[in-house]
Parts: structure tokens; C-alpha cells; sequence
């Protein structure tokens, strides 16, 4: 197994080539956050913005009770999530934990939507790598056309940052064909320094996507973390050419929010971005939200719940 | 007529061509620019601006009635966006102006210096009350007569109205402990010019602190600018303010130089221009009256290597494309430590191609209409005599409406301490940038100014911060962050940004006579 080691200190950008990690104030990016939201996304802006959000949806479901039942019905609600006539798209993946990735690949048969399988530990990522590893190389051996990954929170805590790259770094060589999303957990990291540390840690070992939370931990996708995120990703882009995608999950259940979610990824990094291949939205009570929005402004009027199928 | 560039701006709008495949491409260091093109565009987010009542025309507001001009005069006030009389406002002559002077005058003797500071207290909060009441209406009056953002008009300067008379309605009776162990009376009638960057925000700075003291005023707005100070003159009418107690006369320079003049005037409070800070200085020497200049600026923003650089980067953009740039303690000389200059650059070369101009009622305008054509003409002077003296000019490629005055987010590269666009105060959204190598150096430039009205730091290192701060003369500085305004703070300037202070305690004093 081949691992890249690399000292804090490079990380840090003090010996290395790179230009040091900048500080982030806490304020100003919350601040800066905050004005995306109030953007006004009306008539056939938000009916665009809403599909765009549809197909960048991970359709997700990660229950200890999960089943090949529940992975149906998610599966069918990504591949058609409204009544054709609403021409809306198939999400942009389902994501399931690595032993149910076999059964959404077939109930998903050559549909567009992708199969995600988070692992390495999932949610805590606290086992042996070897274990973590293997546990990659299966899912992506049944399919898995997406590994979700969870940094080890301890270790960056403890400022080991050198073994979190290396265990990136070895994740990503074990997933093959498959790409990479890297889970900082950044409700666990708490600050956005920390943040914009872990996201350069990740992009700089190999990461495809950087992606803020398992859902598993409170607060999870909040606006300001996701925009330090995207930041991380547009100074990763200066230096190296490389467009690194973006996937926050957890917390953002309404239509509004991914709007905004949107619009701050148009006006942070642009046009190139507004694709499912670079943005993802990690949600499972999201997609109704959405649709229920896409219904209003295709009809003119709200239904109840009741008329949009549950995944 | 307006004037063309001599040079052709730097056009920094790419739109990437290429299929994408984010892993597979590899780009130079050329090609990595982030393209802010057409993929999601923004649907037109008008505010409604149907309800709002504009009358055709607007009288004086003298003894707590509208009362027409002896002259008959009637100027118009335009809509800088569109171009379009929005309606006719009266011009007051110095016969006008001395019978607000006496009105006001009668007022402070009948009433209003008698009364009980708890009792002004409750005209003030009432004035506040109403104004949150009527803010939507008042942030589209201050949008349309001033080409201001709806988004800044009612996000910021309309609360900050409020909050700036709920304030001081605070302090009314309460001046015995703002100066313990002195007595403090009014000084009489106020006379107070206002500019025309933030006309109601303006007015709330001048009336609420003198009103709270006591004094009884008459008001001057900008000539581009009276609308809404018309429609607050119908709020303190509705709120009983007893007649006289605040007069508002319309008019141009005359106007303002009559009020100057008047000899029944005890105190003159203007922000505007420096030069016409000077003349007012002139005109008020020798006598009696007390004065108060809230002058121009051109602050340094200084950007250490260690600050926290994209949000130094919208610290920038607040510092200096707020209010179109119309705003006197603007950050309009952008200091860089040398070594984060490239990467400063070139985030504000991909922020400002993010900004949307055009339409001050577009709830998703991020920058409105210049404010008159007189200022347009000045900011494009300024430009030019930028690019003469081979300072760079970077501007996105915006579509810029046919009608109406405009001027795109812009700023300056190759700029030194010597050109006039890092000397003189453009008033617009045009912004100099420079560089420094050393804290020392950042102090030396940043004072390098006859200005002295504000400054920002930007570093992740407090101690840091409190090292410089205390070594720049400027009245406001702020740490992390810019334009940053709160009626418990006091505003204002060193050196020719004037003198005395509006806002907090501070803003208490210019407005009594302590014994």
C-alpha cells in the first residue's frame, strides 16, 4: 500500500510550494453566508433552480434498519421523482450503507443515478485502516460508483494531520474507479479554521468531492461551513486547475434553503460548478420540499404532502 | 456628454468553452479563471413601488405646516435610474429660510427647551415607531429619488433610522448622567445641511441628537435627495411634534448659505464636502455659532498577510462598492502586504464580476444608479486622470441599462501614493489599490492622507490590531470588518474630515452648553 506522508508543517504551507492555509473570521464568513439567502429566486429562475437542485440530489437513506424494501423505494423516487409531466430530472445518486449497494445497483439498473455507498467506518470512522480499506475495496467491488468516506475526527483534533492526508490518501487509491467524498464532520471540527484545514487536507490527498457531514451529528450542513468549504475549493482551483466537487448533508430540508445553497455556489465559483458532476446535495427529507415547490410553480397552487411520494 | 475611457478597460468575463470533466482537464495557471456567466440567471425580483405615494409636488416644512416657497420656485428631483421627474420641490430663498429660523426659534422658547426631557423622550420614540411602521415605503422613496439599492435602503439605512432615534429618544432624559456633575441646556436652533449618500439616515443623525438635547432645527436636504425628508416632515406631523420644533427647507447651495448666515442660528451642523466645509468654517467664523463638519474621506483598508483574506475580500467590497461608493468614510485606498497582493487581486477581480448593477428595485441589485449626472461626470474625470497617470483599470463586462446614470464595480492596480485617484476622494464605486511591505510602512501610507475619517485592518492577529489602530488617525477604525455603523457609536473625523462627533454619548455633546 502506498501512503503519502506530509508533515503538518507542508500542509501549513511553510516548507511546501503552496501558499499557507489563510485564517478564516468567523464573522465576516457568516455574514457573507447570510447574504446568499437573500437572494430573491422568483418565477422562472427558482422553477430552473429547483430541477438543477433535483438532479443534484443524493437521495440518501443510512438506518441501522434499513432493507432491500427501503432501498426500492428510494431508488424508484431517484430515477423518477414527480410525475412525468413535471419534467423533472432523476436525482444524481442514491447513497446507502456498503451492504445494500448490490441492491440499489440492481433496482437501479442502467438508470442515470449513481450508486454513493458511504464507508470507512461510517459515521465515526474510528477502525483500523486496514479495516476501513477493505471495507472501500468491497463496496467498490459491488458497484459502488461513489465512496463516501469520514475523516478521523480524533486525529485532526489531535493534530495529527499528517495521518488523516495519508488515510485520504490510501482510501482514495482503494476506491479504484470509484470517486472519492470526503466527510469532514465538520459539526465535530466546530471551527471554521478547522474547516478550511480538513477541506485542503482532503482536496490535497485526493478527495473528488469535499462534503461537510455524515447527518449524523448536530449541526450539520449549516450555510457558512459549506461556504468556507467552497472557498477552500476555489483557492485549490487557483493554484492547481482542479475542480474539486462540493457536497453539503444534513439540515437542508427546505426548497428555499437549496436555493441559496445555489446561488452561493454561482457566486462563489461559478457557472462550471452548477452541474450534479461538482455539487451535491446530501439530503433525504429535502426532495419533496422541492418538488412541492416545483408543483406550486408549474400549477399556481400548494398540495398537501399527501401528493408527493414518500421515498 | 459623457466622456470615454481613454484606455479600454481590462474585460475579466470568461466563459469556459470547454466540456467539462473536472478531473481530466488539466488547466494552466491562465486558464484557471472561474467563469460568472449566464447558466442560472437571476429572474427580474422587483420591489413594488405601486403604493408608494409621491406627490407631484413638495412644499417647505415650516412651523408644522407644508407651505409653498415665497418665490414660487420648484425645482425638479429625478429619478437617477430611469432619468424621470419623480416631482417638483420647492426652493427656499433666505426670506424662507429666516421664518423657519423664526419658527424654530419660537418653538424652543415656547416649548420645547421647557419641556421635560421624559416628555421629548416620547416624541422621539413615537418618530422611531412610526418610521419602522412606514420603512418599506420610505427604503423605495430612498431607492427611487437617490438610486440606491432596495437591498442597503431596507436592510440598512432604514433600520438604522429607526434605531438612531430610538436611541437618543433613550438619552433625552437621561443627560444629567451623560455629563455627571454638569448641567447641560440646549443651545437653541440647529441648523443642519445634509448630503444626499443617505438622505433620511442623514436626517436621523442631525434631528434625533439635537431634538434629545432640546434644540428645536431647521433641516437642509441635498437638492437630488429631499423626497423622503418631505415624507419624515409628515411623520413628525402625525406623531404631534408641537409646530416648529423641526423645520425642513429644500434648495440648492443658496438655500444651505442662507442658513449659514442667519444670525438667529446657534448651531451648524453639515456633512458634505470638504470644500464646502471650508466655506461653511468661513462663514461661521467670527460669530457666535457653534459648528460641527462631518467631511470627505479616503481610508485606507489595509489587507495584512495574515488576515483572513476572503472575508478581507468582502470587507473590500463593502469598504468600498457600498452605496455605489457614495459614502464618506468608504475604503477607497485598498492597502496589500505584498505577499497575499496576486492572491487579493485576483479574488476581487472574480467578486466584482459577481456584482449586479443596474435596477436599485431589483431586490438582487447589488449596485444601483449614481446619484446624479454632475457625479457620474466627476467619477469619470477621476478615472480618466487614472489611466492618463498609467495606473490599470479592472471592470467586469456588465450590461448597463440605456437609461439612467451607471458606473460599473471598478478599481486600480499600479496605483502609488502619488496619483491623484489615491489622493483625492472619487466618491464612486472606484477603488485604488496599493501596496506595502512592512506594518510600519502600512501606517506611514494609510496616514499619508489630509484625510481622516476612517480606516480598516484586516488580521487574524489581535494584538496586531490594537498596535495600529491606536497609531492611525482616523476617527472610525475598523478590525475585520468595514462600513459597519451603529447609533452607540460615535462617527467622525481627524484632519480634513472634519471635526466633532455624531452618534453615542459623543454625539450629545455638539448639541448643548454644559455648566
Amino acid at each position: 500500500m502506498k501512503t503519502l506522508a506530509v508533515s503538518e508543517r507542508a500542509i501549513r504551507g511553510i516548507r511546501g510550494a503552496r501558499p499557507p492555509i489563510p485564517a478564516v473570521d468567523q464573522i465576516m464568513a457568516e455574514e457573507r453566508a447570510a447574504a446568499f439567502g437573500k437572494r430573491s429566486i422568483k418565477t422562472s429562475a427558482k422553477l430552473a433552480g429547483l430541477k438543477l437542485a433535483i438532479s443534484m440530489m443524493d437521495l440518501t437513506t443510512l438506518e441501522g434498519k434499513d432493507t432491500p424494501g427501503k432501498i426500492a423505494f428510494v431508488c424508484r423516487k431517484a430515477m423518477q421523482p414527480m410525475d412525468a409531466r413535471y419534467d423533472v430530472p432523476p436525482c444524481a445518486a442514491v447513497c446507502v450503507y456498503p451492504n445494500l449497494v448490490r441492491v440499489a445497483k440492481k433496482f437501479l439498473g442502467n438508470s442515470s443515478v449513481k450508486v454513493a455507498s458511504v464507508a470507512t467506518a461510517f459515521p465515526t470512522g474510528l477502525m483500523p485502516l486496514r479495516l476501513k480499506l477493505q471495507e472501500v475495496r468491497s463496496a467498490s467491488r459491488d458497484g459502488a460508483d461513489e465512496i463516501d468516506m469520514v475523516i478521523d475526527r480524533g486525529k485532526f483534533l489531535a493534530g495529527h494531520h499528517d495521518i488523516v492526508f495519508d488515510e485520504i490518501a490510501a482510501t482514495k487509491e482503494a476506491c479504484g474507479q470509484a470517486h472519492l467524498k470526503v466527510i469532514l464532520e465538520t459539526g465535530e471540527l466546530q471551527t471554521y479554521d478547522n474547516v478550511r484545514i480538513a477541506s485542503e487536507i482532503a482536496m490535497r490527498a485526493g478527495a473528488d468531492f469535499i462534503k461537510t457531514s455524515t447527518g449524523k451529528v448536530t449541526p450539520a450542513a449549516t450555510m457558512p461551513v459549506t461556504l468556507v468549504m467552497l472557498e477552500a475549493i476555489r483557492d485549490h482551483f487557483y493554484e492547481t486547475g482542479v475542480r474539486i466537487g462540493m457536497k453539503p448533508a444534513g439540515g437542508i430540508r427546505t426548497a428555499k434553503q437549496a436555493l441559496a445553497h445555489l446561488a452561493m455556489v454561482k457566486e462563489t465559483l461559478g457557472d462550471d460548478w452548477l452541474t450534479a458532476d461538482l455539487f451535491r446535495f446530501g439530503a433525504s427529507t429535502l426532495a419533496n420540499d422541492v418538488l412541492m415547490q416545483i408543483a406550486k410553480t408549474v400549477d399556481g397552487n400548494y398540495q398537501s404532502g399527501d401528493y408527493f411520494s414518500l421515498p | 456628454m459623457p466622456r470615454k475611457h481613454s484606455a479600454r478597460p481590462e474585460v475579466i468575463i470568461l466563459r469556459n468553452e470547454k466540456p467539462l470533466n473536472h478531473r481530466a482537464v488539466s488547466l494552466s495557471p491562465d486558464e484557471r479563471r472561474l467563469s460568472f456567466g449566464e447558466k442560472w440567471n437571476y429572474a427580474p425580483a422587483p420591489e413594488a413601488s405601486d403604493y408608494v405615494r409621491i406627490k407631484p409636488r413638495y412644499q417647505l416644512f415650516i412651523g408644522g405646516k407644508f407651505v409653498a416657497p415665497r418665490s414660487g420656485k420648484y425645482f425638479d428631483s429625478i429619478n437617477p435610474a430611469t432619468e424621470e421627474k419623480l416631482a417638483e420641490i420647492a426652493e427656499a430663498d433666505a426670506h424662507d429660510v429666516d421664518s423657519a429660523v423664526k419658527s424654530a426659534r419660537r418653538a424652543s422658547k415656547n416649548v420645547w427647551s421647557k419641556m421635560a426631557g421624559r416628555e421629548r423622550g416620547k416624541f422621539l420614540y413615537r418618530i422611531a415607531r412610526l418610521i419602522q411602521e412606514k420603512s418599506r415605503e420610505l427604503a423605495v422613496l430612498e431607492t427611487m429619488d437617490g438610486g440606491k439599492t432596495i437591498r442597503e435602503s431596507r436592510d440598512i439605512d432604514l433600520p438604522l433610522v429607526a434605531a438612531h432615534f430610538f436611541y437618543y429618544a433613550g438619552w433625552a432624559d437621561k443627560l444629567e448622567y451623560a455629563f455627571p456633575g454638569r448641567t447641560a441646556r440646549p443651545l437653541g436652533v440647529a441648523g443642519q445641511i445634509i448630503p444626499w449618500n443617505f438622505p433620511l439616515l442623514m436626517a436621523a443623525w442631525k434631528l434625533a441628537p439635537a431634538l434629545a438635547c432640546g434644540n428645536t432645527c431647521v433641516l437642509k436636504p441635498a437638492e437630488t435627495t429631499s423626497i423622503t425628508a418631505m415624507h419624515l416632515a409628515e411623520i413628525f406631523q402625525e406623531a404631534g411634534l408641537p409646530d416648529g420644533v423641526v423645520n425642513i427647507v429644500t434648495g440648492a447651495g443658496e438655500t444651505g448659505k442662507a442658513l449659514v448666515e442667519h444670525p438667529d442660528v446657534n448651531k451648524i451642523a453639515f456633512t458634505g464636502s470638504t470644500s464646502v466645509g471650508k466655506l461653511l468654517t468661513q462663514a461661521v467664523a467670527g460669530t457666535q455659532k457653534k459648528l460641527t463638519l462631518e467631511l470627505g474621506g479616503k481610508a485606507a483598508n489595509i489587507i495584512f498577510e495574515d488576515a483572513p483574506i476572503d472575508q478581507a475580500v468582502e470587507g473590500i467590497v463593502s469598504g468600498i462598492y457600498f452605496n455605489q461608493g457614495h459614502v464618506c468614510c468608504a475604503g477607497s485606498r485598498l492597502l496589500v502586504q505584498e505577499g497575499v497582493f496576486p492572491a487579493v487581486i485576483r479574488k476581487l477581480r472574480d467578486r466584482i464580476a459577481t456584482m449586479r448593477v443596474g435596477d436599485p428595485l431589483d431586490k438582487n441589485t447589488d449596485i444601483g444608479a449614481i446619484n446624479s449626472l454632475a457625479q457620474l461626470d466627476k467619477i469619470r474625470e477621476l478615472v480618466d486622470s487614472g489611466l492618463q497617470q498609467g495606473a490599470k483599470l479592472v471592470q467586469p463586462r456588465v450590461r448597463l441599462p440605456g437609461k439612467g446614470y451607471w458606473y460599473p464595480p471598478s478599481f486600480f492596480t499600479g496605483v502609488t501614493a502619488s496619483h491623484r485617484i489615491a489622493r483625492e476622494e472619487i466618491f464612486g464605486p472606484v477603488l485604488s489599490v496599493m501596496t506595502f511591505r512592512t506594518p510600519e510602512e502600512a501606517i506611514e501610507r494609510a496616514n499619508n492622507t489630509p484625510y481622516g475619517l476612517s480606516a480598516g485592518v484586516w488580521t487574524d492577529k489581535g494584538s496586531k490590531i490594537f498596535k495600529i489602530v491606536s497609531k492611525l488617525r482616523a476617527g472610525v477604525v475598523w478590525a475585520n470588518t468595514y462600513n459597519k455603523f451603529d447609533p452607540t457609536s460615535p462617527f467622525g473625523g481627524y484632519k480634513e474630515s472634519g471635526f466633532g462627533r455624531e452618534g453615542g454619548r459623543h454625539g450629545l455633546l455638539p448639541y448643548v452648553t454644559l455648566s
